[in-house]
């Protein structure tokens, strides 16, 4: 029950993008399309997962006086791990991505995680709470990348939805447009919960 | 004293597995990840260069065109490209170091006598919306079938043939002048460049 819970707060109570307001640079920046949000979001929960697993096989191994470093040489090393593969095997994704795939490093979602939970639980609920966090990740920016892309040119995943006729809003693939959406789309989540209470 | 020696050598164990962890997986890549990149340069090639039924990424000479800073030769690679045998058609790669931000990687197609028969930006970090239109159709295709003999390479605001982007004059004369340079090595390269076998392989 309680593994659930582990999975199951980081898809909305603790949403990354939505509620704890985590890892805004790789949000914010490649959200351009509904493609690259999903890509961003599978690559840094697959980090996730696995700085998880091993940070909690050695929670007890790294003294508090290292577990800073300790917990960044291990995300560094997953992420240098994605990086070599998307570039082998999904070479339009990793082009797409660009810098923001070795950013990861720096994504202050993991280290959290790492910190805040992996570093005091056991392996299952550690591999629990980063499937559920990266999913939510993931939820997050698909969602803007979405909107944004189905807004900003009429089409999603690449397939126009709203037809030749429809004029692009070009302003939400421009930087600013990342910033307009997540207020727009933080101010409605807060209306939601404010409605329930 | 005694954790100290504790903090050395857990940090130190780490940074080793993660380094085996790393050789292991750039071993598993590198095939891949250079098969990809050789898939995106003959792309290009192919995008410039009129048909051609050979590899033209297989057929290269190399010529020096400078040195560096710390004089080490630069050297630019010419792709051939041939039908049955005979040169159809060349690109290069130039070099424009003055774009708004950054340089601008351009693939430059030509046919044996120098005139452009395509051409592809590679790599730039010019603003969006303005100076990225460089990469737009109307603008590549301005230089199709211009040569050094029948066209000023300048941008028309400064009196040459090139259409400029409006708001954004600094990309394409970056564009316009390293493409032009390009063309002028050729010309004065020519004959290397078509010698079978010539240069270094």
């Amino acid at each position: 029950m309680s593994l659930l819970k582990d999975f199951s707060k980081g898809i909305w109570r603790e949403n990354a993008v939505f509620k704890l307001v985590l890892g805004m640079c790789p949000t914010l920046a490649v959200t351009t399309s509904a493609e690259n949000g999903l890509g961003m979001g599978l690559a840094t929960t697959f980090v996730l997962i696995c700085s998880n697993i091993a940070i909690s096989l050695l929670r007890k191994v790294i003294p508090g006086g290292v577990r800073i470093p300790a917990f960044i040489v291990v995300i560094a090393s997953f992420v240098t791990v994605v990086q070599l593969c998307m570039e082998a095997f999904v070479y339009d994704l990793y082009k797409a991505l660009g810098i923001f795939i070795p950013l990861i490093v720096v994504n202050c979602l993991i280290l959290g995680r790492a910190e805040a939970f992996a570093s005091k639980k056991p392996v299952i609920p550690a591999v629990a709470d980063g499937l559920g966090m990266g999913l939510g990740f993931t939820l997050g920016l698909l969602v803007l990348g979405s909107m944004r892309e189905l807004l900003g040119t009429g089409s999603i995943l690449g397939i126009p939805v709203f037809g030749a006729a429809y004029p692009p809003f070009l302003l939400l693939i421009l930087p600013p447009g990342a910033f307009i959406t997540l207020g727009f789309l933080l101010a409605g989540m807060n209306r939601l919960e404010s409605l329930r209470k | 004293m005694k954790d100290t020696i504790r903090l050395i050598v857990v940090l130190t164990l780490i940074a080793c597995g993660a380094g085996l962890l790393l050789s292991l997986v750039e071993q598993v890549t590198r095939a891949p990840i250079a098969e990809q990149r050789r898939q995106e340069t003959l792309k290009a090639l192919l995008a410039v260069m009129p048909a051609v039924d050979n590899s033209p990424d297989a057929d290269t000479v190399s010529l020096v065109v400078g040195q560096d800073k710390k004089g080490r030769e630069l050297t630019r690679i010419f792709y051939r490209g041939r039908n049955r045998g005979v040169l159809a058609g060349l690109a290069f790669k130039v070099v424009a170091p003055d774009g708004y931000s950054g340089t601008i990687e351009i693939m430059v197609g030509v046919d044996p006598e120098g005139t452009v028969t395509g051409l592809e930006i590679l790599a730039h970090a010019e603003t969006p919306g303005l100076g990225s239109k460089i990469e737009q159709a109307w603008f590549k295709n301005q230089f199709l079938g211009k040569s050094l003999d029948n066209a000023d390479w300048r941008v028309k605001k400064d009196g040459g043939a090139f259409d400029q982007i409006t708001g954004a004059t600094i990309s394409p004369r970056a564009v316009v002048a390293a493409v032009a340079g390009g063309l002028e090595f050729y010309r004065k390269h020519q004959a290397e460049v078509a010698a079978d076998g010539g240069g270094k392989k």
